[in-house]
């Protein structure tokens, strides 16, 4: 299975190529590629697709508030790409281990992060934002496109442990550009690992437009790697699911890598650091607003009549319970104590660091009594 | 004990470590079949199979990439880079990845990863496989920095190197690969001097030189030159970078009063640097002199055929001796 691989420009042109089984308005469309991939997803499960979407939409707007409250330093939101993270991730069995980057808000929902841990990291509390084993789940990654390498290897290790897992990796279309993602490719491909690639193209790696990075389909490199590689519409949660059920299909069976390229769009800011209104337009924003993934779903759902008003409503409860939820573990937080500055840089004891530990405590030690 | 040179000790060290735990596994360009470019891998494909003995694409980032991506599940990594100047591009997944995941998880992801890195000049290479870039990772909290001298030396402290559950950047000395010694390739591994202890490689009274790697060798030879003219040279091989011993080191100090350090990296901001600040803070009121370094120029590492004008050998190290002594002297100092 490859991906067409007409050279793109536009954002228009380029949606356009992608596969789907959502229209925009939520009809349901065919698509002989991949509707074997969701066939049996029925409209309760659809419900659960749409209810995490919107949860994750609650969660990403509760982290923005959060930052621009003061209790974050800083939020990467996701809006607009809720389709591709919680389409993507639901299809992952419970064994398969993730490396995402930093905008995976998404992904570590879908893998049962609790409220605390979509804040830990951002808040300036620890230096990754839950436990990697609980969710098997690989810290957050800040450097762009580190992650996928680490994917590679640790799926190298699956092969040779002959366990039935794959590993997955997501990053963005800025990260295509980086050696390490390319290096990654060359690993996967060489050593046939079960790894899955999901390069999430959200169009901007902050100001740079995607046409910076790549005057060429993305999933079109895949290919010349020897990793074939499917390109589809990244706001359309069913495709998103069948793409990755197909990719994970193909990596279990032993036949090595697989790449998707879902073709969606940043919403909001890089982070609360960025100003969008500095590089993009209004008009960009409207045309990616008429294919909002949660619309579409329920658009789908609606028009089926499988979901009443009731359902919904429910949906937006467990989105603000979530957030409050969330607000409560942010707001709760207690900072450790000053020599934890020091816990963790080595497993093993290191002479040089307790040295400069006891003396940081010894002056620590100097302000006792004191009010 | 069986005489090894320093590279078949450490192939001999690789062998044991892969038998010792089934999760040790080699990556590396030219590992496999060539048994790497300076055969210190020699056989282990063989033995060991290419599940353990990857020979990997020529891509450094990639190689430790996928190592930490192998220490997340469990595995032990031995990495070898193929010549100190290709360390670069893989310098980002050491110092982002290899160094940190321990402290950003709360010591919940190890990275036991080695790697190895054949280092240093003085066997008239081309351009950058001649290179000292010990001080970026010294500089780099999460890392130990190993850097070794003798064969025995080199088959302890890299089986130490990769049951060491932090990540070690292990220095080879190229110059030395084919120095022989006397190894004991029976002694477990629990009776040996911990990886991060320093070594008093010979005894003296009236200065002490501080040094690692195939400077060990050269300190050697001037301690030799110095006994002609009744200068006791104490010499001490750091082995361990990051941490530095410095109990060993100011016992030696507080012995003799005077201090040279010498390595082949240049000089700002170098390991050197960091010593004598060090022994200054720890043992000031013992110094009888200030210490001085000997080091490569802050140059790029010169062509071979200058390479000579740019390593410290024996007589740079017995200036910087007479300098310590306040003794006269005709290369520079105090009438300089």
């Amino acid at each position: 299975m490859s991906p067409q691989i007409t050279p793109i420009a536009d954002t228009a042109q380029d949606l356009e190529l992608s596969e789907r089984i959502l229209a925009p308005d939520g009809t349901r469309l065919s698509n002989p590629r991949l509707d074997g991939y969701v066939a049996d997803v029925d409209a309760s499960v659809l419900r659960s697709l749409l209810r995490d979407m919107v949860i994750l939409r609650r969660i990403d707007a509760e982290g923005v508030a959060l930052q621009r409250q003061g209790q974050l330093g800083l939020w990467a939101p996701c809006q607009g790409q809720e389709a591709t993270q919680i389409g993507t991730a639901r299809a992952l069995a419970p064994q398969d281990y993730i490396f995402p980057s930093y905008r995976e808000t998404g992904v570590i929902y879908a893998r049962g992060a609790q409220p605390a841990d979509y804040v830990r990291m951002w808040r300036g509390e620890e230096g990754a934002a839950y436990d990697p084993a609980a969710l098997r789940v690989a810290p957050l990654q800040i450097i762009i496109g580190a992650q996928t390498l680490h994917a590679v290897g640790y799926a190298i290790g699956i092969k040779h442990d002959g366990a039935d897992e794959v590993a997955v990796t997501y990053f963005g279309d800025g990260a295509t550009s980086q050696g390490d993602v390319n290096e990654a490719m060359i690993f996967a491909s060489s050593y046939q690992a079960p790894v899955v690639f999901v390069c999430q193209n959200n169009h901007w790696a902050i100001s740079e437009p995607v046409a910076v990075q790549s005057q060429f389909p993305i999933a079109g490199r895949a290919p010349g790697f020897g990793i074939p590689s499917l390109r589809v519409d990244g706001n359309d949660v069913l495709a998103c699911m069948a793409a990755m059920r197909w990719a994970l299909e193909h990596a279990r069976a032993g036949r090595g890598p697989a790449y998707i390229e879902a073709v969606t769009y940043r919403m909001g800011p890089h982070t609360t650091a960025d100003d969008p209104t500095r590089y993009r337009t209004e008009a960009e924003l409207e045309a990616w607003r008429s294919r909002d993934p949660i619309a579409r779903l329920e658009a789908h759902l609606r028009a089926a009549g499988e979901l009443t008003d009731e359902q919904a409503a429910e949906h937006r409860q467990a989105a603000d319970a979530l957030a409050a939820q969330m607000r409560a573990a942010c707001l709760g937080m207690v900072t450790r104590p000053p020599l934890a500055v020091f816990d963790g840089v080595y497993a093993e004891p290191h002479t040089g660091l307790q040295r400069q530990r006891d003396e940081y405590a010894a002056y620590l030690a100097t302000f006792e009594g004191e009010a | 004990m069986t005489e090894l040179t320093l590279g078949k000790a450490l192939g001999a060290g690789l062998r044991r470590a892969l038998r010792d735990d089934d999760k040790v596994v080699l990556l590396g360009e030219d590992i496999g079949r060539l048994g790497g470019v300076f055969r210190i891998t020699d056989g282990l494909l063989d033995e060991f199979g290419p599940t353990r003995v990857i020979d990997t694409p020529l891509a450094e980032s990639g190689i430790v990439g996928t190592a930490v991506g192998l220490a997340f599940r469990g595995y032990r990594p031995g990495v070898e880079i193929q010549f100190d100047g290709f360390v670069y591009p893989a310098f980002d997944q050491i110092v982002s990845q290899v160094a940190k995941l321990h402290y950003r998880t709360q010591g919940r992801v190890k990275m036991p990863i080695t790697i190895r890195i054949p280092w240093a000049g003085g066997i008239g290479a081309a351009e950058h496989h001649s290179e000292s870039p010990e001080a970026y990772f010294v500089h780099t909290a999460g890392l130990r920095v190993i850097a070794v001298s003798s064969p025995e030396d080199a088959y302890r402290s890299l089986r130490q190197a990769i049951a060491c559950d932090d990540p070690v950047i292990f220095f080879e000395p190229k110059r030395l690969y084919h120095h022989k010694g006397e190894v004991d390739l029976g002694a477990p591994l629990a009776d040996a001097p911990p990886m991060g202890l320093a070594r008093v490689v010979r005894e003296g009274s009236d200065a002490t030189v501080l040094t690692y790697g195939a400077m060990v060798t050269t300190a050697l030879q001037a301690a030799e030159a110095a006994e002609d003219e009744d200068i006791s040279l104490e010499v001490i091989d750091l082995r361990s970078l990051s941490p530095v011993d410095y109990g060993t080191v100011a016992a030696s100090v507080r012995k003799t009063g005077r201090v040279v350090v010498a390595h082949e990296a240049s000089r700002e901001a170098g390991v050197a640097a960091e010593v004598i600040a060090s022994v200054t803070e720890l043992c000031f009121e013992y110094l009888e002199s200030a210490p001085v370094r000997v080091t490569g120029h802050d140059v790029p590492y010169p062509p071979a055929k200058l390479e000579k004008y740019h390593l410290p050998d024996l007589d740079r190290i017995l200036d910087a001796v007479d300098r310590v002594l306040d003794r006269p002297h005709s290369v520079s100092g105090a009438d300089a």
